[in-house]
């Protein structure tokens, strides 16, 4: 791993980037990257059907004041996602929510923290067909709270779900 | 898998650097990566990795020597429960490479100093650790160290400095003694006597009205809750009346003597303390939590006595381990479990003790609160066969001594209990807990329940809280957090402004806008006015209520309904609370809708304050009104006042930076028009100049509004605390009733969770409000609060 003492000292790995890139937003890679660095909006997977804006809020408030909960929308349903959006004023806040939150558990899910570019309108809903979350479909196992049996039995997870 | 970070070294910050090479970069990783490794799990022994490391970095001087320094002079300070391995390293190293040594003491004391002129007094602790065992690896010759101890203790002596400021140089000497007293004494006894009476003097002339505002529990049993200097001391003497006996501290140098003690030793130069100036800021006072002791854990092994110096160098470890990896919660568990000497010592008590005693500590703890609650479920997943009951003893010791917690770390409690039992699908024992049934309801034990079970509720629902307490403990159960609308039913049909509360409905449904809800409220009577103003817009309770309960009770589905309802209608909300009894009113208001969903409440407060339709001191006048008595002692009512202050600080601290922003910028131009000579530039001054006047007075008006914050704040605890005061001794009953207990330490917690603004405000606070005509109750948390720096 190439990070040096100070980076390690800093909990930096526990805030590098991810993977993920958005394929829909209109903007270079390397721009991406330099906003996700000063971003003060994290995506938050693995949530249960059930969970609400307001149980977000409370665990999430623990970690600062936050600005606004964007809930995940099945684009066809209408109905809730499992993941969903949370900013927060000050960028120290979210990093406090990532080096404390990401991995414990929500409504009895074990939830996924990631850096986000922020909202706009239109990321609320997730992209895959049929209109829910890619990770979902995706799931190989039956998970009630997540709406059963993911559709397709494949162990592909983009998000990288614990 | 992660992505690769650019790296920000920056060598010695010289701006014509020397290229490297990728070779040499690499190198210079490799090296930081041995350093940071060593002495963690191996395949080889400690003894033979630091003799390889040392011939590895001995070879590698003559290229890297500058950024050896660096690496070695970092860990010094940033990993001290390694301590004794890398004075090891140091010492193997000064005896193959006498001048290494001397230019490693000579960054060392440049560091300390650096560290004591930017206030970093706790890492500067670190560096004076490294310093003495130092003389233990031969590095450092004892005497120097001796003469530098006199130095720090002749700190006591000076004049017109703050308390804090001694103290921070007598605790700089005692917490090394246990590395290197023996060491000291050998060499130097005659001396180091001297040291310690002037020590022991100091200790017993020093003010300590500052302790009781520290103390986690107000018992002195069954652990006294002492003030850190007084441990520290007490451990210190025991330790030399043991003739410096230690056997904790990892020694690794011991094995290596026959080296070390062929090496040349180096003088520290003198050391002068750097004198006090208006801009230091010494730590403040701590009390040294306790919970655990001997007769807790009667199968393993004995914990260490509260006076014994191996307690002291375990939990200084423990928390620097903590201090290193916090962010990382799964290293931080690893490294916590995996302590050396763990098993002559019951490790998991001291970690469950040393992780309640960050938490509980005030003023604040040390890391944000939630990161304990995360690191000890991390821990319970790792050890599940034996941290867990640990815990559970933990937790049942704190209920049952819940009677004298401090209030502030009563509510740190609820929030860290609530929080741990949603990831373990809330099982507990409840039963157990059974004789807070019997209780007053308002004393600290069903309290206590209660909060925790409305903040289980927050983080699931309410059903699922009913199911998992047994049926005695409904009482307790949080009410469903509906909303309250006084003019949704029938019998409401006789309520003042009920036919408007329909029509505002109607109106809301199909998106009416501002003028249009105006409009309707033109019509509103005003049961207050006797002549009706011009405009009808002034303060009419009935038109913010009907606007408030239909606009509140159509948005309740969501946090974001109604967000989004307080923005659409801003305009109307603005306009009915311009005044500072329509600001209350609407808070009134609000609050009768939504007492059942206190989380409610707190958003909505936050967003109307941040919408400007009520300000701070509306919300602060409102927490004390007569509507809010029957919550007042409520965890949800003091965390939106505190978030109501912070609110008020950022405000005041943005407007600041803004207004140093545009100074610097000012100067900046200045600069560059006497570099170019360019007359054309005064008009864009002028410009500026003026920006930097409005912000001047925007900043002057922020912290006019901050004062004044505080102001009505403490104006009103100072009158509900005499009406309390008075009322007793007139009935003759006795003071301290539980609401009393609450009241005082929520006082208290004012001036804790905000000392750093308040600091400010002192000589106002003392000529307007704590006066010594106030009652010496109230007074006394005044006063101890103004020793917390003193």
């Amino acid at each position: 791993m190439n990070g040096g003492l100070l980076t390690i000292l800093r909990g930096d790995s526990s805030l590098e980037l991810s993977q993920y890139r958005d394929q829909h937003f209109d903007v270079d890679d390397d721009e991406q990257e330099k906003s996700l660095e000063e971003s003060s909006t994290l995506y938050v997977g693995n949530l249960s059907f059930h969970t609400t804006e307001e149980q977000i809020h409370e665990l999430f408030s623990r970690c600062g004041d936050i600005k606004h909960v964007f809930m995940g929308v099945d684009k066809i349903k209408k109905k809730a996602c499992s993941f969903c959006f949370v900013e927060y004023y000050d960028r120290l806040d979210a990093e406090n929510a990532m080096w404390c939150l990401n991995g414990t558990s929500l409504d009895d899910h074990i939830i996924h923290t990631d850096w986000d570019l922020g909202f706009r309108e239109g990321r609320q809903y997730g992209r895959c067909r049929p209109g829910g979350q890619a990770s979902n479909v995706f799931r190989e196992d039956s998970d009630v709270g997540r709406g059963g049996s993911g559709k397709q039995a494949q162990a592909h997870d983009k998000r990288g779900v614990q | 898998m992660s992505r690769r970070r650019h790296s920000d070294e920056n060598d010695g910050g010289q701006p014509h650097k020397r290229r490297k090479t990728s070779d040499a970069n690499e190198t210079e990783d490799h090296l930081e990566s041995l350093i940071c490794k060593v002495g963690e799990k191996s395949a080889c022994s400690l003894e033979s990795n630091l003799e390889g490391l040392a011939g590895v970095l001995e070879a590698d001087l003559p290229n890297y020597k500058s950024k050896i320094l660096r690496l070695l002079c970092t860990v010094a300070r940033l990993l001290p429960e390694k301590l004794t391995i890398y004075t090891t390293l140091v010492g193997l190293l000064n005896a193959r490479n006498y001048n290494f040594g001397g230019e490693f003491v000579e960054a060392m004391i440049r560091q300390l100093k650096e560290s004591l002129k930017a206030n970093n007094y706790n890492e500067a602790v670190y560096l004076v650790r490294f310093l003495s065992d130092l003389v233990n690896c031969h590095v450092i010759a004892a005497p120097s160290m001796v003469a530098m101890f006199e130095n720090f203790v002749s700190v006591t002596q000076e004049e017109d400095v703050p308390q804090v400021r001694r103290d921070w140089y007598v605790y700089a000497f005692l917490s090394s003694l246990p590395w290197v007293g023996k060491e000291l004494y050998e060499k130097k006894d005659a001396e180091m006597d001297r040291i310690f009476a002037n020590t022991e003097s100091y200790l017993k002339r020093r003010q300590k009205t500052h302790v009781p505002m520290l103390q986690v529990w107000t018992a002195e049993k069954p652990h006294p809750q002492e003030e850190y200097l007084d441990c520290l001391w007490a451990q210190i003497q025991k330790l030399k009346k043991d003739r410096w006996q230690e056997r904790h501290i990892l020694r690794p140098y011991l094995a290596f003597d026959s080296i070390l003690c062929e090496a040349l030793q180096h003088n520290l130069p003198p050391f002068t303390p750097p004198p006090h100036t208006e801009d230091s800021v010494y730590p403040m006072p701590r009390v040294i939590f306790r919970m655990f002791d001997y007769t807790d854990d009667p199968e393993g092994p004995v914990m260490p006595g509260s006076h014994s110096v191996e307690r002291f160098v375990i939990e200084e470890n423990l928390h620097c381990i903590i201090k290193s990896h916090w962010k990382e919660r799964k290293t931080c568990a690893a490294q916590l479990v995996s302590y050396p000497g763990k098993n002559k010592i019951p490790l998991n008590y001291h970690i469950v003790e040393v992780i309640f005693a960050e938490l509980f500590r005030l003023p604040a703890p040390p890391h944000i609160d939630v990161m304990y609650t995360t690191l000890l479920i991390e821990l319970c997943k790792l050890q599940p066969g034996s941290l867990p009951q640990v815990l559970a003893q933990a937790t049942e010791m704190l209920y049952m001594r819940l009677d004298t917690m401090n209030t502030t770390c009563v509510d740190r409690f609820i929030n860290w209990f609530s929080h741990h039992l949603s990831n373990f699908q809330f099982r507990w024992s409840w039963e157990d807990w059974s004789d807070c049934l019997t209780q007053d309801p308002e004393s600290p034990k069903p309290k206590f329940v209660r909060e925790v079970l409305e903040k289980c509720m927050r983080l699931s629902y309410h059903q699922r809280i009913l199911d998992i307490v047994p049926p005695t403990f409904s009482a307790l159960c949080p009410a469903n957090p509906t909303c309250i609308y006084k003019y949704g039913d029938e019998s409401s049909n006789s309520l003042p402004g009920h036919s408007v509360a329909l029509c505002l409905a109607v109106a809301f449904k199909s998106k009416a806008t501002n003028d249009e809800i105006f409009s309707i409220l033109k019509d509103v009577p005003n049961p207050n006015q006797d002549d009706d103003d011009d405009e009808g817009f002034s303060f009419n309770p009935l038109k913010i209520e009907v606007f408030v309960q239909t606009l509140l009770h159509l948005a309740a589905k969501s946090f974001s309904h109604s967000f989004s309802a307080l923005a659409k209608f801003h305009e109307v909300f603005k306009t009915l609370a311009e005044s500072d009894e329509g600001k209350l009113h609407v808070l009134r208001v609000m609050f009768e809708v939504w007492r059942n969903h206190p989380q409610m409440i707190a958003v909505l407060v936050d967003k109307m304050i941040r919408t400007q339709i009520v300000d701070c001191a509306a919300v602060a006048n409102w927490i004390f009104s007569s509507e809010l008595s029957r919550d007042f002692t409520r965890l949800f009512v003091w965390e939106i006042l505190h978030s109501t202050i912070r609110k008020m600080n950022k405000h005041v601290l943005k407007i600041q930076k803004e207004l140093e922003e545009a100074k610097e910028k000012l100067a900046r131009q200045h600069k560059r028009r006497s570099d170019d000579d360019d007359r054309s530039s005064d008009r864009k001054d002028g410009a500026l100049e003026e920006q930097i006047e409005r912000l001047q007075e925007k900043v002057e008006s922020a912290q006019s509004e901050q004062k004044n914050l505080f102001l009505v704040i403490f104006q009103r605890f100072i009158m509900i605390l005499t009406e309390h005061l008075v009322r007793c001794e007139t009935d003759g009953t006795s003071v301290l009733t539980p609401w009393y207990k609450n009241c005082i330490e929520r006082l208290q917690q004012i001036f804790l969770q905000h000392h750093q603004i308040i600091q400010q405000y002192m000589v106002t606070l003392e000529n307007l409000l704590f006066t010594a005509e106030l009652d010496p109750h109230i007074l006394a948390v005044f006063q101890q609060f103004c020793a917390l720096q003193a």
